[in-house]
C-alpha cells in the first residue's frame, strides 16, 4: 500500500480510494448538512407561517415598517455576491490563482456590505423602539401584541441568518488564504465547491426571508 | 362513556396478550426444536415468503385499521359535548383548581355534580398548563393560558372521584388535586340551595361590564361605537379584512384581551385591551353575561332591550 | 473459523498515551471514547431513576422535596434520552462496526467524526454544569409556558448543552449517510450489505432531518427566556402548543432513532445464533426505510389531549396505527428466521430472546396509546411511561447490551464470562418486567406520571416496581465486572469466536488499523449460512 503513496496527490486522505471518491463524498456531505439547515430555519419559517395566517393584519403592519429599500439593497448585494462565489467556483476549477483571489475577495466584500446593512437596519430598529421586550413601542398599531411577535421573528430569522453570513465569511477568509498559496487546481479545489454550495444556500435563505419579511401587503394599501 | 372506553381497553388487553403468547410462544419452541445438535450445523437455506409477508403485513393492518375506526368513533363523541350539557367553568393555576358554576357558586379543589346530568367543563389556565385528569370517568384534557379547552362528562354512580392535574406544572404538581362529587339529585339541589352567596356568573359578569364601561360603547343596537352583544354568541362576524368567524368563547375572551386581533368590519379601532386587567375568572363570568344576552329581549339586566338581532355591517 | 491469535499490531496497540485517543481519527477508538462517555452517563442517569424509585416507595414525598424530585426526573429523562439512548448503539457499535461492515477503511469524514465525540462531550458538559449548579425541573420535554416563563431553574444552560450535542448526532448521521453511498467495497451492492447497515443508514437519515427542529425550537425557547421573546407566550401573542407540534416533530422520531439501530443489532445477532439467513431480507430492510418516513408524521400523538383538533387527532392516530405495522413485519421476520434454523444460547441470544417479549409488549401497548379513546385515559400517567421503558430499554438497552456482548471479542480480542453473562440477562429481564410491569397497571388505575406524592391506592405496585428495579440495577452492574474481568484475564478470542458470517468476523480480533489486511471483495449474498 505505500508504494502507491508516491503517485498520489497530497490530498487524497487514506481511507479514499481516489480523489474522485472524496470529492463526491465531501459533495454528498455538503449536501447532507445543507439538508439540516433547511430544516433548522424550517422550524422557524414554520413559526412564522403559522402565526402569520392567524394575525396577517398585524404582520403586514409591523412589515411595512421594514425599510424595503435597504432589504432590497441587500438582496441584490447577496444576488451578486453569489456570482461573485460561482466564479470563484469557476477560478477554482480552472486553477487561475488571481481569479481565486478577486472573486473570493468580492465575495467576502460582498457579504461584508450585507452585514453593514444589516447592521444599520437594526439599529435602526432599536431606535424606534421595535425591539421586543420590555421597550417593545409600535405607535399606532392596530394590534401591537401581534406584531411584536412579528418582531420577534424578524429578529430571530435574519439573526441566525446574519449568523450564517458570519461563518460563510470567514469560511471564504480560510478559501482566501488558501487560494493565495496555491492550494486549488484543476485536479483539487473541492473546499471551493463545497463552500459554494453553503454560501448560495445562505444566499436562498434569504430570498425566502426578503419578501415573507419585507414584502406582505406591499401592492396595495393596507386594509 | 367509561365503560365504553374500557372495552376497547381490555380488547386492547387481551390483543396484546394474544401476540404476545404466540409469538414468544412460538420462538420458544423453534428454540427448542431447532436448537443446535453439533458444532458445525448451519440452519436451513431459506430466503423468505412473499404470501407469508403479504399476509402478516395485511392481516395487522385490518386489526390496527379496526381498533382505529373502533376508538376514533368513541373519541368523536368524547369529543363533543351533548347540548343540555351542564356548564362549569373551571380554572386552574398553580397549584389549585377553581371551579364556578354559572349560578354563582365557586368551588376550590372540589367539584360538585348531579347524577346522570352531562358536565361541560369549559377551562383555562392562569399561567402555565395544566390537565384535568378523572380517571374514573376517563376523561382528561389540558388547561391552556390563554384558551379555552372543554371536556364533558356524565357520572353514573354517586360518590367522590379523584381529580387529578395530569400536565407537569411545577412545584406542586402532585398537589394539585381535588375530588369530583357527584350526588343524587336531590341531595345536589340542596346543595345549590345552600346559595352561592353571590349573584349567578351572569350577573356578577353583568356588574363588571357595568363597572368597566363597556356599555359606553357596546349599547342594545347598532348605534354604539362597538357592536352590539345581542345575540352576538355563536353568530358569525365579519371582520374587516373579509374573514368570517365565529364568535365563540375563544373570540370573546381574545376581543376584551386583545381587541386589535380581529376587527368587526364597519368599526374603528379604539377598544382598548383589558388584558391584566379582568381575571379568567372575570373574564367567565363575562363569557357568561354576554351568552345571556339573547335576540328576544325576554332577560332582565338592565340593558335596553333590543328588538330583533343586529344585521350584519358590511 | 478459529483463526490464529491477535496478529502483532491492531487499533488499540497502534499508538500508546492519551494523544493517540484524544486525536485519533480511527472509527473504532471514537467508538470506544463513546462508549466510556455513554457509560457515564448511563450510570448517573440510572442513579436518577434509582431515587425517583426510592422516593416513590411510599405515597408521601418524604424522600426528597418537591422541587428535587423535578429536578431529578428531569435529568433522568435529559440524560438518558439525549445523552445515552441516542447515541449508544449509533455511536459505540455504529460507529465501530460500520465501516467493516461495508469493507471500508473509515468513515468518509474520520475528524468529523472526532469532532462530534467532542461535541457530544461539551454538551455533556453543558448538561452537566447546569445540574451541579441546581438543576432544571422542567422535565426533559420543557413545554411552554412553564420552561420559557415561569421556570426558576437553569432551563438556559441545559438546553443550550442539548442543542450543542444535537449537532454531534448530526454529524454522525451525515457521516454514516456518506459512508454508505460512497464507501461500500467492490461488490457490496445494498443487498449484500448486513441489515445493521440498513438500519443505521435509516436512523441517519433521522438524525439529518429531525435533529435541526428540535435545536431551533430550543433555541427558540433559550430565546425566549434569555431575550423575552413572545413566541410561545400567551400573553406576548404566542401559542404554547406551537411548542409541543414543533418539540414533537423531532422528538417522535427521535424514538425511532432509539430502535432502529437496535433492530438492526437484532436482526444480526437472530441471524447469528441461527446461523441463518434473516428471513425476509429485502422487507426488514425496507422497513427501516418505512419506520424512519412514517415515524415523521405521527407527532401529534403525544398530543391528543393538548386541544388539538379532532380531525388532526384522527390523522395522527391512524398514521400511528400505519407506523407500527413494518415493526411487526420485523418481529415476524425474525421469528421466522428461527424456523430451520442451528440456534445456540450464547449470552447476545438471551438478550434476543428478552427482547422479543418485551419488544412485544412495548410494541403492542403503544397500540393502546394510538387508540384515541384509550389515550385519553392513559396518556400523562404510569402506562405510557411504563410504554416507552419497555421500548426505549426492554428494547434498546436490551440489544445495546446484546450487541455489546456479540461483538465485545472482536472490539477487545478477549472472551468473557459465558455464565455470567447468561445469567446477567436472565437477571435484567426479570427486574425489568418486575420494574415496568406495574406501571400499565397502576397507569391505568390513575395514576398521573411526574408525581412525587400520590394518593395511597397506588403504593402496591409502587412498591412492586421499585423492588424490581433493586433486581434490574443488579442486573446492569453485573456484566460492568465479567466484562472488565475480560480485558484483565479473559481468553484471546478468535476471529470468529460465534462462526457467524459478516466482514467484520474476515478480519482479526482486534481489527487492525486500517480494518483490513487486504481490501475485500464481496461476491457473496449476505448470512450466507446454508452449506
Amino acid at each position: 500500500m505505500s508504494g502507491a503513496h508516491a503517485t498520489q496527490h497530497p490530498r487524497l486522505q487514506h481511507h479514499f480510494d481516489n480523489l474522485d471518491q472524496q470529492f463526491e463524498a465531501s459533495a454528498l456531505g455538503m449536501w447532507l448538512f445543507l439538508v439540516t439547515e433547511i430544516l433548522f430555519f424550517g422550524g422557524l419559517f414554520t413559526a412564522y407561517m403559522i402565526y402569520r395566517l392567524a394575525y396577517p393584519q398585524a404582520f403586514a403592519e409591523a412589515s411595512h415598517e421594514l425599510d424595503v429599500v435597504l432589504g432590497g439593497v441587500n438582496t441584490a448585494v447577496l444576488i451578486s455576491s453569489s456570482l461573485t462565489m460561482a466564479m470563484a467556483v469557476w477560478a477554482a476549477q480552472m486553477g487561475k490563482r488571481s481569479s481565486q483571489l478577486l472573486f473570493l475577495g468580492l465575495t467576502i466584500l460582498l457579504g461584508l456590505a450585507f452585514l453593514g446593512v444589516k447592521a444599520v437596519e437594526y439599529a435602526a430598529k432599536f431606535e424606534h423602539h421595535l425591539v421586543p421586550g420590555p421597550d417593545f413601542r409600535f405607535e399606532g398599531a392596530r394590534d401591537p401584541v401581534h406584531a411584536q411577535l412579528f418582531f420577534s421573528l424578524y429578529f430571530v430569522m435574519t439573526g441566525l441568518h446574519a449568523l450564517h453570513m458570519v461563518i460563510g465569511i470567514g469560511l471564504m477568509a480560510v478559501l482566501f488564504v488558501m487560494a493565495a498559496r496555491g492550494r486549488f487546481t484543476k485536479a483539487y479545489h473541492t473546499p471551493v465547491e463545497v463552500s459554494g454550495l453553503y454560501w448560495h444556500f445562505v444566499d436562498i435563505v434569504w430570498i425566502f426571508l426578503f419578501p415573507l419579511l419585507y414584502l406582505i401587503d406591499r401592492h396595495g394599501p393596507v386594509h | 362513556m367509561a365503560p365504553q372506553v374500557d372495552a376497547l381497553y381490555f380488547f386492547l388487553v387481551a390483543l396484546t396478550a394474544f401476540f404476545t403468547l404466540l409469538i414468544s410462544g412460538l420462538v420458544v419452541y423453534f428454540a427448542v426444536r431447532y436448537r443446535r445438535r453439533s458444532t458445525d450445523e448451519a440452519g436451513a437455506a431459506i430466503h423468505g415468503n412473499l404470501r407469508l409477508e403479504i399476509a402478516w403485513t395485511v392481516i395487522p393492518l385490518v386489526i390496527v385499521l379496526f381498533i382505529f375506526g373502533w376508538s376514533a368513533k368513541l373519541f368523536f363523541t368524547m369529543a363533543r359535548p351533548p347540548a343540555d350539557s351542564l356548564d362549569v367553568y373551571v380554572v386552574g393555576k398553580q397549584w389549585m383548581w377553581k371551579f364556578q358554576h354559572p349560578d354563582g357558586h365557586a368551588e376550590v379543589n372540589e367539584l360538585h355534580v348531579p347524577v346522570g346530568t352531562s358536565v361541560k367543563l369549559t377551562m383555562t389556565s392562569q399561567d402555565v398548563i395544566h390537565d384535568v385528569y378523572i380517571p374514573d370517568f376517563r376523561v382528561k384534557a389540558d388547561v391552556l393560558p390563554g384558551r379555552y379547552t372543554h371536556l364533558w362528562f356524565k357520572a353514573t354512580k354517586p360518590g367522590r372521584y379523584r381529580l387529578f392535574c395530569a400536565e407537569y406544572c411545577g412545584t406542586n404538581h402532585s398537589g394539585m388535586v381535588g375530588w369530583v362529587v357527584v350526588q343524587e339529585r336531590a341531595e345536589y339541589q340542596q346543595w345549590l340551595a345552600g346559595g352561592a352567596g353571590t349573584g349567578t356568573m351572569a350577573q356578577t359578569g353583568e356588574k363588571l361590564f357595568k363597572d368597566l364601561a363597556c356599555a359606553t360603547c357596546h349599547q342594545a343596537d347598532t348605534t354604539g361605537r362597538g357592536p352590539t352583544l345581542i345575540g352576538l354568541y355563536g353568530k358569525a362576524v365579519t371582520l374587516d379584512d373579509g374573514r368570517t368567524v365565529e364568535a365563540d368563547e375563544a373570540y370573546l375572551r381574545e376581543s376584551i384581551v386583545n381587541p386589535r386581533a380581529k376587527m368587526v368590519s364597519g368599526f374603528q379601532p379604539i377598544m382598548p385591551t383589558f388584558q391584566g386587567l379582568i381575571s379568567e375568572e372575570g373574564l367567565l363570568q363575562l363569557l357568561e353575561y354576554i351568552k345571556s344576552l339573547k335576540a328576544a329581549p325576554s332577560n332582565a339586566t338592565g340593558v335596553p332591550a333590543a328588538a330583533a338581532a343586529t344585521p350584519e355591517k358590511k | 473459523m478459529d483463526t490464529a491469535a491477535t496478529p502483532h499490531s491492531n487499533y488499540l496497540t497502534d499508538g500508546y498515551g492519551l494523544k493517540s485517543w484524544l486525536l485519533t481519527r480511527d472509527h473504532k477508538r471514537i467508538g470506544l471514547l463513546y462508549l466510556l462517555s455513554v457509560s457515564a452517563f448511563f450510570v448517573l442517569g440510572a442513579v436518577f431513576a434509582g431515587l425517583i424509585r426510592l422516593e416513590l416507595m411510599t405515597p408521601a414525598g418524604d424522600l426528597v422535596e418537591s422541587d428535587v424530585y423535578n429536578k431529578i426526573f428531569t435529568m433522568h429523562g435529559v440524560i438518558m434520552v439525549f445523552f445515552f439512548l441516542i447515541p449508544a448503539i449509533p455511536a459505540v457499535l455504529g460507529n465501530f462496526l460500520l465501516p467493516i461492515m461495508i469493507g471500508a477503511k473509515d468513515l468518509a469524514f474520520p475528524r468529523l467524526n472526532l469532532l462530534s465525540w467532542y461535541i457530544y462531550t461539551v454538551g455533556g458538559v453543558f448538561t452537566l454544569w447546569a445540574l451541579v449548579n441546581g438543576g432544571v425541573d422542567t422535565g426533559w420535554t420543557f413545554y411552554t409556558p412553564y420552561s420559557s416563563a415561569f421556570s426558576n431553574s437553569n432551563v438556559a444552560l441545559v438546553v443550550v448543552g442539548i442543542f450543542i450535542n444535537g449537532f454531534s448526532s448530526i454529524l454522525t448521521g451525515l457521516n454514516f449517510i456518506v459512508t454508505v453511498h460512497k464507501m461500500r467495497a467492490p461488490g457490496m451492492t445494498w443487498f449484500r450489505m448486513p441489515l445493521f447497515v440498513w438500519a443505521h443508514y435509516a436512523t441517519a437519515l433521522i438524525f439529518v432531518l429531525g435533529t435541526p427542529v428540535i435545536a431551533i425550537t430550543l433555541v427558540m425557547v433559550a430565546a425566549e427566556r434569555l431575550l423575552h421573546l413572545g413566541i410561545f407566550d400567551p400573553k406576548l401573542g404566542g401559542d404554547p402548543v406551537l411548542f409541543q407540534h414543533l418539540f414533537w416533530f423531532y422528538s417522535h422520531p427521535a424514538v425511532y432513532i432509539m430502535i432502529l439501530p437496535a433492530m438492526g443489532v437484532m436482526s444480526e445477532l437472530v441471524a447469528a445464533f441461527s446461523r441463518k439467513r434473516i428471513f425476509g431480507y429485502e422487507f426488514v430492510a425496507f422497513s427501516s426505510l418505512a419506520i424512519a418516513v412514517v415515524g415523521f408524521l405521527v407527532w401529534g400523538h403525544h398530543m391528543f389531549v393538548s386541544s388539538q383538533s379532532v380531525y388532526a387527532a384522527m390523522a395522527f392516530s391512524l398514521l400511528s396505527y400505519l407506523v407500527a405495522i413494518p415493526s411487526a413485519i420485523k418481529v415476524f421476520n425474525w421469528a421466522a428466521t428461527l424456523f430451520k434454523g442451528s440456534i445456540s444460547f450464547e449470552a447476545p441470544m438471551i438478550y434476543v430472546f428478552g427482547f422479543i417479549g418485551l419488544f412485544l409488549i412495548g410494541g403492542l401497548t403503544g397500540l393502546f396509546l394510538a387508540a384515541l379513546a384509550v389515550d385519553v385515559h392513559v396518556t400523562d400517567t404510569y402506562f405510557v411511561v411504563a410504554h416507552f421503558h419497555y421500548i426505549m430499554v426492554g428494547g434498546t438497552i436490551m440489544m445495546y447490551l446484546g450487541g455489546i456482548h456479540y461483538w465485545w471479542p472482536k472490539i477487545f480480542g478477549k472472551l468473557y464470562h459465558q455464565g455470567m453473562a447468561r445469567v446477567s440477562a436472565v437477571v435484567i429481564f426479570i427486574g425489568f418486567n418486575l420494574t415496568f410491569f406495574p406501571q400499565f397497571i397502576v397507569g391505568y388505575l390513575g395514576m398521573p406520571r411526574r408525581y412525587h406524592a400520590y394518593p395511597p391506592e397506588f403504593q402496591l405496585w409502587n412498591i412492586l416496581s421499585s423492588a424490581g428495579a433493586v433486581i434490574l440495577a443488579i442486573g446492569y452492574a453485573m456484566p460492568t465486572f465479567y466484562l472488565i474481568y475480560s480485558l484483565v484475564k479473559g481468553k484471546p478470542a478468535p476471529a470468529n469466536p460465534w462462526g457467524a458470517k459478516g466482514l467484520e468476523w474476515e478480519t482479526s480480533s482486534p481489527p487492525p488499523t486500517h480494518n483490513f489486511e487486504a481490501a475485500p471483495v464481496v461476491t457473496e449474498p449476505p448470512y450466507n449460512y446454508a452449506k
